[in-house]
Parts: C-alpha cells; structure tokens; sequence
C-alpha cells in the first residue's frame, strides 16, 4: 500500500475526539509562563491563555498586534519604514497638548505642550485641523501661537441641552481626539525580519486603514486578531490565522501537535461561514440533538425550550445515544450489512 | 489606631503595646527593650514575658499572654556566653537546676517574635559580639518529628520532609497501654525494636520506649527486576521470625438505642421470626447474651453483637386482634473481606445512657507482597518479592539480609544519610554498643571506618556475597550492614479489591462506588471519551449499559409515554392513552430516571420508536 492509502483514516473513524483530546493532553503541560516581544505590547498572552482566548473566539485579544510590511519600493530603507510607522501611530489631542474647560467663559481652551508635539512631530496646524474636525460648527479662535479657544454656545441640533452639559461633553471628546495617526494603532515599532527585510509592528487593530496606505503592502499584512482578519480578509483567511495561531501557540511550548488536528478545529470554528467559540455560545450550544446540549451546560434552558417549540432528538449525535442506551452511531456502530436479496 | 498611629508619628515616639493593645509611648525604644530584658534576667520581670522591638515602625511589643511558642536559648553577652565552664561544672554536679539558670538568666526563653530581634549562634566557637544568643546544642534546630531522623545533615531537604511524613505513618507501639484501649483501629509491631543508630532526641522523647520499627540487615543490589523502581525484596524466613509483623486491633460498636414512643433495640441472638433474619450460621459465635465469644475465629459477614430493633411502622393488627411485634434484625457484623479473632469485649454505657457493646478484633498482619516499607531518610519501597532465605546471597559469615534495596534509589535522591546509618549500625552492631546519629554531632564516617577497620571488616561496609542458588560468589563487594526500617501504614491486605458482580444502588440501579461497599471502578467520562476515539461503539455500550443499568421498559407506539405490564390481565397498557399499542425496550435505567425528572419539570418526553434502518 502506498503512504497516501495508509493515511487515509478508516471509514466512521471519530477524528473530532481524537483531535480534541490530542489538543488537550498536552494543553494540560502547558505553562502560564509569556513570552516577551521585541518592543510593542509586552506580555503578549501565550501557552494556555493564548490558547484559550482563540478558542473562545473573543472580539478582541488581549494585546492585538499587526505586522505590516512596506512595498518594496519602501521597505529597503529603515529610516522610511520608520517614518511610515510614525505616521501610523495614533496620537491623541490630550498627548501633545492640556485641554481645559472654563465654565464660567463657557469656553475649553487647549494649550499644546511644544516639547510633547515636538517629539510626536504635530504642528499646530495639525491640532486646529483636529479640533475644527471634532467641534463642527463651533468657532474655534487661535488665542495665541498654540493655543485654542472653542467657544461652546447653543448650537443647532443639541435640543434642550444645557450649555455647560455641552462643554462637558465636549471637552472629553477633544481630549480623544485622534491629531494624527489612524485611529486604534496604539504603537509601532519598526522590527528586522529573519531576512533582514523592514517591517512594522504595530499594537492596536484598525487594519483597514492601514491597508489603503499607498506604501502598505496589503498582501502581506498580518495581525492575531483572528476575528479581525474574518471582517475584512474573509473567513478563509480567518480559518487558516486559526491555524497558524494555534500552531505557533503548541510551538512555542514544544508541543508536538498534528497539524491535521489544530485544522480540524479550525474547521470547525469556521464551517459556517463566521467564527464560532467551542462552548456553550459556539459549537457545543448549536449541536443538533436536545439531549445532547442539555448534557453539555444549561441543562434546564434546553430541555424548556425543547418543550416550549416541540423540538424531536433524532438522536444522531454521540451523547445523545449513550443517554438512551443504544449502540453509538460512530465506528463499529455505524458499519452496517446488507444481504442482496437475488444472491 | 490609624489615628493612633498618626499621632504617634508626629512626635517621633516609640509605641508600646501590652499583648495587643496600645499603653503608651516612650522616647527611647531601644533602651526601654534592653532594660525590660535585663530585668527579666535579673528576676525583676517574670521569666515568662516577651519583648520585640520593631525598630522601622518604632513599635515595642510586649506579650505576656497564654500560647506563644517559647524556645530556650543560652544568653550571650559581648560575645560570650553565660553559661561558663564554672557553671557548666555546677550543673554536671547536680548543684545546679534547669530551674536556677534560667533564675541566674543564664537561660532565657524566646517566643516567635522575639527570635527576630536576636542573633542567634549555632556553637560556641562561631560566637561573635554581634550575636545574642547561642543554641542549647546544634541539633535543637529541628523540631519534633525531624529530629529523631539520623543524620540529616547528609540528606536532602525534600527527603528529610517525606521520612518525617512517613515516620508519622509507622507501625510500632503507638502507647504503652494499648491492651486496656478500645480504638477504632490500632497496630502493634510483635517485636518492635529500638534503632542501633539513635539520636538525643531519640532518647529524650522516650522514644525507645515505644519503637515503631526494626533493625533490618539490608543489602544493596539488584534482584533480578523484583526491587525495580522502588521495590524491595524480602527474606522469607525473616518475615516467618516475626520480621516486620503488625498486629491490627480493630474495634466495633453496637448500641441500644432508644425510639420515639418509649421502644428500644435489644442486644439478643435474633429468632428465626425476626424480620431480615440471617440464618442459624450467623449467629453461631454469639453467646446467650448476644454477644461474640471471645477468643472466637471470625470472618467475613459474621454477627458480633446480635440485636434487634422495634418495627420501623406499626404494625397492622392482625386477624386475630392482637398487634403482632415483628421485630428487625439490625446485629453488627464483621466488615466483608475481614478476618480475625476476637480479641476482648467491653460492655459500658454510651453516653446517652444507653447499654454499649464495644468489640476489639484481632487480626495478624504479616508482611506481603504489596506491603509498603520504609528506612528514615525518606527511602520508601514496596515489597515485590518474598524470597526464601536459602535463595537468598549470603556472606563468608552466614549473614543473609533481610531486605534487598535496589542502588538506583540512592544516587538521584542524595539520601547519604541512608548510607552512613547503614554504616554506623554495622559497626556498633560490631561493638555491641547504641552509636550516636544525632544531627551535626553524631558520629562521623571516621568513627565507623576505625572501628570496622579494628575488626578486620571491610572499612566501607562492602562485603563479598554468595549467590544462594548457585552458590558462587557474586562479582562484586556488596554493600550491607544493619539499618533502622519502618513498616508503613499501607497494607495491601486493607486496600485490595476487585468486584465481577455486586450490590447496585437503590435509586440508579447503577453499581455501588467503593471498596467498603463492593464497589466497581468508575468508568468515565473521559475514559468513555477514549473509546469513543477508538470507534469501539460496542465496547461503549457494553460498559455504560449492559454491565451497568440496563433494564427493559415499555413504551407506547401511539403517545410516547411509558407504559407497563399489567400482571392480573397479563397485557402490556399504557397508563396514559390506555391503549395496548405497547413494546418492550431496552434503555439505561438512568435513562427512565431522566424521562421521569423531566416529566416532573411539566414537560412531557415522548418517545417516538422507528425501526432500525
């Protein structure tokens, strides 16, 4: 027989609990130990809680990096890519710059801190830009060289709320305001990749804006944020970050993983076309059989709401089976004989 | 007190609290310690009072209430100690008490927190100006348990933590008067003997008094795999001689307890009319009082205390007008599984009033295969073979060893201390003396070396052995000698167990979880996982239904619900619909419980049958 026969599994065989516990034993050796990276976001989870947060499919993981490579026209130079990344970092109104309310004027003044805009290279013109951009319709006075007074006043489509409501509100909002950078870049650094070539890595989320950059290469930019990659890249790209983040994740502990059985996993997490958590609000709470999510978490919801729409078990599921008592359609259980009949 | 503290603070004073609570301040908190300590020394102060300075917080802590631990320590002063040679001299003469060196503050007492105010030498010769104290003797270091363990200082920590613990798991003589006592479960070593190599402490706790061990001669070889990881072989006619043998003493209870309603169970030999009776046979042991024979041979399910108790409901009154006083059986009965004599009974009063029987059974232990063992530096092992003594190597001098340790347990554990005990026995066993192990001051390899040595022994305890079954001599100089081993708690004659069939559980039908209850192991959940995994869907179904709960049920093909066999019409019906549409099924016995937990949430499960495709 030839290698690729002999790795064809049998027919009925249960790869789903052969690769959930070839996941899990060695997920119960693994350390709460992370490991650092260079410069960005340190602490980046990994081993176990890593493991978990991808699992659990969450919106967001606990510290989101990016990497983003440059055309190459760019990325030969490091002083370019540095600049790149300079201009993505996101700066924020209250970084360069005190912003202050005055009830009494009812007028929030914003005084910039020149030796923070210098080392953040924003201008003046830059913060005027921003705060016009923030307060609309208001007017925005240059008292002196880097300072601003927005003058809050009752303005069409605030209805009947109060001036010194408005300049609460509004003096908040100006202190996050976005100056310069794309929204959601928290901080980029410029990292040397194992072939020596310049890349960005960046912590935060936001990639669609980093991608219409003209000096971004699109095809190669990455990030761990899974569900990320799913909203804009598809959930093909979704499945095999799965893949490569799990992968890394075993790798990283020296656990030797199938890779047949992290894609398995991830299969399932994406088959239905979005990214699902394995548990009670993902796979395991969308299994077919009554009796088998009751058997999981939620006894009590399930069998009620069972009852409440009529719902029928055929009983196709594992669990499901052996809560009856019959023979589980899996393996042996599945084969069947049939006799013909003119024979 | 955060209030307190603040003020406190402010004026740069040094608080004092007396067991708890604030009293005062005072300018100089180091003086005020060092003069409440030289009153105390000098008697001015009741010997029992303890001071700690906390000189970061400035806070003085004086205690003097019930509960702190107090250790003593020798006085030292600018570097020298208070007990002088003179005094030393004294003490020796018997003009001195423990009483009058802690008078002369010779000796003084420190509590947990006074330790930290102190520097404390280990010996004499390290004493500084600096120190403050100077330790008794060295191995004072060490607390109850570790310092009965020869030669610590040549083990590693982690194996002087585990012999402490084991130690605590010997059998030997657990208290002098164990004949007079009633405990629920006891063991008595036959010939328990003192350790050749002993410390101070040994002797100080009177420990030699009621050893839990003995002498065993060890050789340190393999034996053709029987002593692999850990495992021990054993000289049979060792253990015939009484090796290691423990007595268990086990004791049972039975009680006449009293029912609402003014009834009482009574100790008898129950009538064939009780309900529940047991047959004759049981109560063949029992004398006219209901109570076991001494001296008698019991086993298995045997009655020890026959009693019966009032009826559970009244009873109905019969035909003929009179209430019929069918009484339960409810006698005590050996445990399933044991076996021994009766070793003596006791017939007192609990202290409810009640008239009480307590049963002390008997029951040899002799050392098998399974049987755990242990030496005091936390070198454990299981017996894995009995091997009779003509088998067994023996030396030019006919010493065959009672115990063959296995020399892989030495190296990676770093137990020397193992080592050198086997040494020091050897040769006090030569000098027919008791050799002192004591920790830092116990004899030294030296010492043992010299002796052997005079002897024209082997100066390291190496000795050429013969091999008992061919008789040739082994090709290298075995290590072996005399050393202090404990019998351990875990017999495998208590813990053995294995069940085919048994009793199952009342509401489950599902069998019983235990050894004391026949019990058969759990299969679980992710051992049900496994063979899932392997797709052996039949094994499955054997475990979770055909070697568990399985029963047959009916259920009806027109509503779904269960259904039963009416015995008078000999038809099957359904409770429900009434129809007779009904088939038998099989299921988990679990199963029908949920169908009925279910049912009782007011939701209504039919099952819905279709044959199989």
């Amino acid at each position: 027989m030839d290698n690729n026969k002999k790795a064809i599994i049998n027919p009925y065989s249960a790869a789903g609990i052969v690769a959930a516990q070839s996941l899990g034993e060695p997920g119960t050796q693994m350390t709460m130990r992370t490991f650092h990276y260079a410069g960005v976001a340190e602490h980046v989870p990994t081993g176990l809680p890593r493991l978990i947060e991808l699992v659990d499919s969450k919106k967001e993981p606990k510290k989101p990096l990016i990497n983003i490579y440059l055309k190459s026209a760019y990325s030969r130079s490091e002083t370019k890519v540095r600049e790149v990344a300079d201009e993505l970092e996101s700066i924020l109104l209250s970084e360069v710059a005190d912003v202050t309310e005055e009830m009494g004027k009812r007028i929030i003044r914003v005084i910039m801190r020149p030796e923070d805009a210098k080392a953040l290279h924003v201008t003046s013109s830059m913060v005027e830009k921003a705060i016009k951009k923030t307060v609309v319709t208001l007017d925005v006075e240059k008292e002196e060289e880097r300072t601003f007074v927005v003058k809050v006043k009752k303005a069409a489509g605030t209805g009947d709320e109060p001036v010194l409501k408005i300049l609460r509100k509004l003096t908040g909002k100006l202190a996050k305001t976005l100056v310069k950078g794309i929204a959601g870049i928290k901080r980029a650094v410029v990292v040397r990749d194992k072939d020596g070539e310049h890349f960005i890595r960046a912590s935060g989320f936001n990639i669609r804006d980093v991608v219409l950059r003209d000096e971004v290469d699109s095809t190669r930019i990455y990030t761990n944020n899974v569900m990320e990659l799913w909203k804009i890249f598809g959930i093909e790209a979704a499945r095999k970050a799965l893949v490569f983040e799990i992968t890394q994740v075993m790798e990283m502990q020296n656990l030797a993983v199938d890779p047949r059985h992290i894609m398995l996993l991830a299969d399932a997490m994406c088959a239905d076309g979005k990214v699902k958590s394995i548990g009670r609000h993902g796979l395991s709470g969308e299994k077919a059989g009554v009796l088998g999510r009751a058997a999981f978490e939620e006894t009590i919801k399930h069998l009620v709401n069972a009852a409440v729409t009529a719902e029928e078990d055929n009983l196709v599921g594992v669990t499901e089976n052996i809560i009856v008592g019959q023979t589980i359609p899996i393996g042996t259980g599945k084969i069947k004989l049939r006799m013909r009949a003119d024979k | 007190m955060a209030e307190e503290k603040k003020k406190k603070r402010k004026r740069g004073k040094c608080a004092i609290y007396v067991n708890g609570n604030l009293v005062g301040f005072h300018q100089d908190g180091a003086g005020l310690v060092g003069r409440i300590r030289e009153k105390r020394r000098t008697n001015e102060l009741n010997y029992e009072i303890n001071v700690f300075f906390n000189e970061r917080a400035n806070e003085i802590y004086i205690n003097t209430d019930a509960g702190r631990v107090r250790k003593p320590y020798v006085v030292v002063e600018a570097g020298k100690s208070r007990l002088t040679p003179e005094i030393s001299k004294k003490l020796q003469a018997g003009q001195l008490s423990w009483e009058h060196l802690i008078k002369m503050g010779v000796i003084e007492y420190l509590d947990a927190e006074e330790e930290e105010n102190s520097y404390i030498a280990l010996s004499e010769a390290e004493l500084t100006p600096e120190h403050t104290h100077l330790e008794g003797v060295p191995s004072a270091i060490f607390g109850v348990t570790s310092s009965v363990l020869p030669y610590p200082e040549h083990n590693s920590g982690p194996r002087i933590t585990m012999a402490c613990s084991m130690a605590k798991q010997s059998l030997g003589v657990y208290a002098n008067n164990f004949t007079q006592r009633f405990d629920t479960r006891a063991y008595i070593m036959y010939y328990p003997q003192q350790p050749i190599l002993q410390t101070d402490a040994y002797r100080v706790l009177n420990m030699d008094k009621k050893s839990a061990g003995q002498n065993f001669v060890v050789a340190i070889t393999s034996y053709k795999g029987y002593n692999m990881g850990d495992g021990v072989v054993m000289n049979r006619s060792a253990i015939d001689r009484g090796l290691g043998r423990v007595m268990m003493f086990k004791t049972y209870e039975a009680e006449e307890r009293l029912y609402p309603g003014g009834q009482k169970d009574k100790i008898e030999i129950p009538g064939p009319d009780t309900v529940g009776f047991r047959g004759e046979d049981a109560y063949k042991h029992l004398d006219e009082d209901g109570i076991v024979h001494p001296e008698s041979r019991v086993e298995g399910k045997t009655v020890l205390v026959g009693k019966t108790s009032p009826p559970r409901f009244l009873e109905e009154i019969s035909v003929f007008g009179v209430v019929e006083e069918k009484k339960r059986e409810s006698s005590l009965s050996l445990k399933p599984g044991e076996k021994g004599v009766i070793d003596s009974v006791m017939v007192t009063e609990a202290p409810s009033g009640n008239r009480l029987v307590k049963i002390r059974v008997r029951s040899p232990k002799v050392p098998e295969i399974g049987d755990k063992f242990a030496s005091r530096h936390g070198q454990k092992g299981v017996m894995g073979l009995v091997l009779p003594q003509e088998d067994m190597p023996f030396t030019k001098d006919g010493i065959v060893p009672d115990l063959i340790l296995n020399p892989h347990a030495i190296p990676s554990r770093m137990t020397a201390g193992h080592l050198l005990e086997t040494l020091g026995a050897k040769a006090g066993s030569m000098e027919g003396k008791i050799v002192d192990g004591t920790a830092f001051t116990g004899n030294t390899e030296e010492d043992y070396v010299k002796i052997l040595k005079e002897r024209g022994m082997d100066e390291y305890g190496e000795e050429w052995l013969y091999d008992g079954i061919t008789g040739k001599r082994i090709g290298v100089k075995l290590f072996i000698g005399p050393i202090y081993y404990q019998r351990l708690h875990h017999l495998v004659s208590n813990k053995m167990h294995a069940r085919s069939r048994g009793p199952v559980q009342l509401l489950t039908l599902q069998p019983t979880e235990g050894r004391a209850r026949e019990g058969g192991l759990r299969f679980g959940e992710m051992e049900r996982d496994c063979l899932i995994g392997y797709g052996a869907s039949m094994v499955v179904r054997e475990r979770l239904l055909e070697e568990s709960d399985k029963t047959r049920q009916y259920v009806c093909q027109e509503c779904g619900m269960l259904a039963h066999h009416d015995m008078v019409k000999n038809k099957n019906v359904c409770s429900l619909c009434g129809s007779n549409d009904v088939v038998p099924i099989e299921m988990s016995y679990g199963f029908k419980l949920l169908l009925g937990e279910i049912r009782s949430l007011f939701i209504f499960p039919r099952i819905i049958l279709k044959d199989k495709a």
